[in-house]
């Protein structure tokens, strides 16, 4: 045994650290299915009480619909539990096939591949399509997943300034040179809610000849009039080179991911992509659930309709109230905070008015930029809301932050 | 003391990465450990340095070390450019 009490005290004293900084990250324990309403354990051994959620990407309220909870009882007793292999040896099923190429019909593509999840499937993409004579130019705030897969590559890596098209060009015109260029943007993006200005950045590709990888995991089924995500929005369906989305967000909330775009970029992932290689089939209980989510959001708009009136809503009443929010339109609303014990304090205080919603600091988001980021669903109704935002306005004026600049609150409170 | 080099790679730094509201950037200021410049974005200061004084900085020799500051980055490219 190596892990020695000096190794041990070694990790604790970074830990301490964390929690002397107010980073350290809790978790709480939900006692019921995924919904606006749900009944949580927090801390650890306190009584089990309901509060209204607030921060699930559970945008379309499929979670725990029950069509897919019953599409999903009914693939489990068909087609197994698992595959107990991965996708190309014996763990592809016909119903696979089927995701596929009802996930390529959705988003406007060519053809599709799924993956365990869709930080696999940002892991295993490029290193796939790209070679060290290429070069990658991602936007500065990609997600996390983007980055790792990112840095999986052998090809040349640079950046732009977020959702700046100037700087993208650029970057586009320096890097002439190299054999493929391929820019990669997050479609909505996760902790500031906005979206990248896909028609620019597509007109930039074809200027400058290169491919555009958009994640649009906080975006699928429900950006754009029909809900096929940020390209609908930007009236850019067909020309996306790649898109990579989650099923475990809006999609239905369980696992997997998909790499969908060019056929080709789509086969090079089946030959070489490595979570596809090496990581388990999706089982097919959550295939056929997702299937049934399809479905439904193919047959009616109704779910994404009520989801954008609803963040309408939160987002008018809280700037009514005077907290400071990054702009946007989607159902993504940070309410920042600046500072990471303000942010910790808050959560906890909403949480004892009922509302849970949880504090987002260093790392997840920049120094300084500390936030509790809210998220609407279609699961709402707005009494949930109204009750949420009689929480926010109670607990801001007991911080005294309502009608404050950002300069205002980190004079207060510090950065 | 004003340096012209050092001036260029500086406006060159603020330009490329620095926003409106972002602290001032100094001659010593620590860029890669000091989070202004991130690893992935080094390529693009490699590639100006290496175009603007027609020099080629060896892979092993760009290091985030090497680039931490602008007064550092000036140490390198007056070592490539006297080579």
């Amino acid at each position: 045994m190596s892990f020695s009490e000096k190794t041990r005290a070694s990790y604790q004293g970074v830990l301490q650290g964390l929690k002397d900084a107010g980073l350290f990250k809790q978790e709480r324990f939900i006692h019921s299915s995924q919904a606006a309403d749900i009944e949580v354990e927090f801390p650890a051994g306190a009584s089990v009480r309901k509060v209204i959620n607030m921060c699930a990407n559970n945008y379309l309220g499929l979670s725990s619909h029950p069509a897919v909870v019953k599409a999903a009882h009914e693939g489990m007793d068909a087609r197994g539990y698992g595959m107990s292999s991965v996708r190309f040896i014996c763990g592809t099923q016909d119903i696979h096939r089927t995701l596929e190429q009802k996930v390529t019909e959705f988003l406007g593509t060519e053809d599709t591949i799924l993956f365990p999840s869709c930080m696999d499937a940002n892991a295993g993409v490029f290193e796939a399509i790209l070679t060290k004579d290429d070069v990658m130019i991602s936007d500065r705030l990609v997600h996390a997943s983007l980055i790792d897969g990112i840095r999986l590559c052998s090809a040349m890596q640079d950046t732009y300034k977020h959702a700046d098209m100037a700087h993208l060009e650029q970057k586009l015109e320096m890097h002439q040179d190299r054999r493929f260029r391929l820019v990669i943007t997050d479609g909505v993006f996760s902790m500031d809610g906005d979206t990248a200005p896909l028609d620019k950045m597509v007109a930039l590709c074809e200027k400058y000849d290169a491919m555009v990888l958009v994640d649009d995991s906080h975006a699928s089924g429900f950006i754009g009039k029909t809900g096929r995500g940020t390209h609908e929005k930007y009236g850019v369906v067909g020309k996306m080179d790649v898109i990579t989305t989650t099923f475990g967000k809006a999609l239905g909330g369980a696992t997997g991911g998909c790499v969908s775009g060019r056929r080709e970029l789509v086969e090079m992932c089946r030959q070489k992509a490595r979570p596809y290689l090496f990581s388990n089939s999706i089982a097919p209980v959550v295939v056929e659930g997702i299937l049934k989510v399809f479905d439904i959001l193919m047959a009616s708009t109704e779910r994404r309709d009520k989801l954008e009136k609803n963040a309408a809503y939160w987002r008018k009443g809280l700037q009514e109230a005077g907290f400071v929010l990054k702009e946007g339109d989607t159902p993504i609303v940070p309410v920042m905070l600046f500072n990471a014990k303000l942010a910790g304090d808050f959560s906890r205080a909403l949480y004892d008015e009922g509302i849970y919603a949880v504090g987002f600091f260093f790392p997840v988001v920049p120094q300084s930029q500390a936030r509790i980021r809210t998220q609407i669903s279609a699961g709402h109704e707005i009494h949930h809301l109204d009750k949420a935002l009689d929480a926010f306005k109670k607990v801001g004026k007991k911080f005294d932050i309502l009608g404050k600049t950002k300069q205002e609150i980190i004079e207060r409170f510090g950065m | 003391m004003a340096d012209e080099l050092k001036d260029i790679v500086l406006k060159y730094v603020i330009a490329e990465y620095c926003e409106d509201d972002s602290d001032p950037v100094t001659y010593d200021t620590p860029l890669i450990s000091g989070g202004i410049v991130d690893s992935f974005s080094m390529v693009s200061l490699k590639r100006f340095l290496e175009n603007k004084y027609k020099i080629s900085i060896p892979d092993d020799q760009a290091t985030p070390e090497a680039f931490d500051s602008v007064d550092k980055i000036a140490l390198l490219v007056r070592k490539f450019t006297q080579a």
